[in-house]
């Protein structure tokens, strides 16, 4: 009966309803668009780091696994360590961030192709002038180009020679020997990759590794993929909590303020079930339900705000930022609104409880 | 009440109200008003009692006290054996949920919710079942003639079928006491009428006690005995014709 009481209330103010429900999606959109974006970022980077086909990535001393400090290594250590046992290939690449989440990577073809099991192609073909960059479908589908398409990237015009798959390490790529002489980092590469001859070698080569080359970075790709996470993104963590405060605040200060009008509203209505003998705790369950509604529903429409927003991710930057649809998240949005939600209904709550039946019910 | 029930002395039985040298003064600010100045009642079980009395004389404020919307300033008020000057908050929510119905001039129906509605959350209050109604709510409910109605909401029913319903309502829990104030004032006479007749006629097959304030001298004839408030105390109180 408490139900039909409240869901009655809460249809008879519809706009109310649908205001504070819209306001409480609000954060809930946040969050779940914040923690798709990332877990589509990582997840994305995950998938094109293991596509290179590499056993172990080796970067300059310092180097950190989502940071690029570009042409850090010689490029004559490829050649090393390939002599290194258990190492059949070896591959550098230099790579250039371009701005937001993406980056130029130069390549030599031919042995990235051959560690990687080769592009596949969508449209055009490989590297046939220095001039010539091959960018990903995704990539393609951002920037609207096609094979024969020119393209600026670091002030200068390059032909796109080929359209390739994505899933391979980056979303661009570029000679090598182009990027070194754009970037004047001759002979200079950034990281290095590493195919062994049975990937169960990798843990033992790399900690083989580590002690001959102790301040370089060296991971296995299972190490990589491990590293991969929210935490290996700087501050990403700390803003989330940011995001999840703010959640917390607007839920509670929306339904503070639309429990605290609904409870003056309906001065009249507590003082009759009061005067029906209703407990303070039934007219507190009373406003806490109807505060729970408002939550489930904002909770409700911020997950069908986050497919739109990664629809609307998707339509303006498919390669760079995947949003991703993180389930295990719904709970903990929903559980911040709907907890923001209860707390805000504390006070109106305590307001309702304490009316005087007398008073309230000469309630205009 | 150690002598409820039957007498077989011929005794009257313990009234179900009893009411000495009660007062009651309001608090605003620096002025304090005396609505009650020492009122005395006895009300036995069964009784239909009109009160009658002029505008601010006290009558609404001896029934908020009677009802347990408020407490008592002093004195002695007795309500179905409870003693409301012992009991705090929570006794007279408890006796308002268990003892008394109240039916106010103003109706005062649920507004979003349906006659069925209102009902049911008057049963769910005093924690009786809700989805099916009792037999004997049900003669009650063919007596008001509301029965075709339940499934209306306020708004769309006339000032005579709400206030038909706000007494289902009050009675729905089948408390000892009904009190009703003005219950006639927002109708026209034929709803008047009708309401009055109810009302005897509930007091009279079922034996439903009933206060009822009323401004109308003929409204206050069809209780057995009227008592005439004045300036917050009790200043007449006479048997009707034939009682
Ligand atoms: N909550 C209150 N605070 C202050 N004074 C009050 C309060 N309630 C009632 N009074 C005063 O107490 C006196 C009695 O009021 P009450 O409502 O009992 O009169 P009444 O006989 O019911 O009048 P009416 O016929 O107009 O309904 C009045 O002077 C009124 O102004
Ligand atoms: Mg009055």
């Amino acid at each position: 009966m408490i139900f039909r009481l409240v869901l009655e209330n809460v249809r008879h103010r519809p706009v109310r309803t649908m205001l504070s429900v819209l306001l409480i999606a609000v954060p809930v959109t946040l969050i779940l668009a914040l923690i798709g974006l990332s877990n589509g970022f990582l997840e994305d980077s995950r998938k094109r780091s293991a596509g290179v086909g590499a056993d172990i990535l080796f970067k300059a001393p310092g180097g950190s696994l989502m940071t690029f400090s570009t042409g850090a290594l010689p490029q004559k250590i490829v050649d090393v360590l390939m002599t290194e046992p258990h190492v059949v290939q070896a591959t550098g690449t230099l790579v250039q961030p371009i701005g937001g989440f993406d980056s130029i990577n130069g390549i030599d073809i031919e042995a990235f192709g051959k560690m990687s099991g080769g592009f596949v192609y969508a449209e055009g073909h490989g590297f046939q002038t220095p001039d010539d960059v091959l960018v990903d479908t995704w990539y393609a589908q951002q920037r609207k180009v096609h094979a024969g398409g020119k393209i600026n990237l670091l002030n200068r015009d390059w032909n796109v020679a080929g359209i390739v798959e994505p899933g391979k390490l980056a979303h661009l790529f570029a000679p090598l020997s182009s990027m070194q002489d754009i970037l004047g980092s001759t002979g200079k590469v950034s990281q290095v990759f590493l195919k062994l001859d049975d990937p169960k070698n990798a843990d033992k080569v790399a900690a083989a590794l580590k002690v001959k080359y102790a301040d370089y970075g060296i991971w296995s790709i299972s190490e990589m993929q491990a590293l991969i996470s929210v935490d290996s993104i700087p501050l990403l963590k700390n803003f989330i909590n940011v995001i999840l405060g703010i959640g917390v605040i607007i839920g509670f200060a929306v339904v503070s303020l639309s429990m605290y009008m609904a409870v003056l509203q309906r001065t009249r209505e507590i003082g009759i079930l009061k005067s029906m003998g209703a407990t303070k705790s039934f007219i507190m369950s009373m406003i806490m339900a109807e505060a729970f509604c408002l939550g489930f529903g904002g909770t409700v429409a911020g997950i069908l705000f986050s497919y739109a927003s990664r629809t609307a991710m998707h339509a303006i930057a498919p390669a760079s930022l995947p949003q991703a649809i993180v389930y295990a998240w719904w709970p903990i949005a929903g559980a911040v609104a709907m907890g923001a939600a209860l707390l805000g209904a504390v006070y109106p709550g305590m307001m309702a409880v304490r009316q005087d039946p007398i008073e309230a019910l000469a309630h205009e | 009440m150690s002598k409820a029930g039957t007498n077989q002395r011929g005794e009257m039985p313990d009234p179900i109200i009893k009411v000495r040298d009660l007062w009651k003064v309001y608090q605003s600010g620096r002025v304090s008003v005396q609505a009650l100045r020492g009122v005395n009642l006895d009300v036995p079980l069964g009784e239909f009692l009109s009160i009658v009395g002029p505008s601010g004389s006290g009558k609404s404020t001896l029934f908020h006290i009677v009802g347990g919307m408020t407490p008592p300033t002093s004195g002695e008020v007795w309500v179905g054996g409870r003693n409301l000057s012992d009991v705090g908050d929570g006794g007279r929510t408890e006796l308002r949920r268990t003892t008394v119905g109240f039916v106010f001039q103003k109706f005062n129906l649920l507004p979003n919710l349906t006659a069925r509605d209102n009902i049911r959350t008057a049963l769910h209050i005093s924690g009786q079942p809700t989805s099916v109604f009792s037999k004997d709510f049900l003669d009650i409910l063919d007596l008001l003639g509301i029965a075709g109605r339940l499934d209306h909401k306020p708004s769309e029913m006339s000032g005579g079928e709400q206030q038909r319903v706000a007494i289902a309502r009050a009675l729905a829990t089948r408390p000892a006491i009904l009190l009703a104030d003005e219950p006639t004032g927002n109708l026209d006479s034929a709803n008047s009428l009708a309401v009055l007749k109810l009302m005897r006629d509930l007091n009279e097959r079922l034996g439903q006690t009933i206060l009822m304030i009323t401004h109308n001298d003929e409204a206050a004839q069809y209780g057995h005995r009227i008592v005439h408030m004045r300036d917050g105390v009790i200043v007449e109180s006479s048997l009707t014709a034939g009682h």
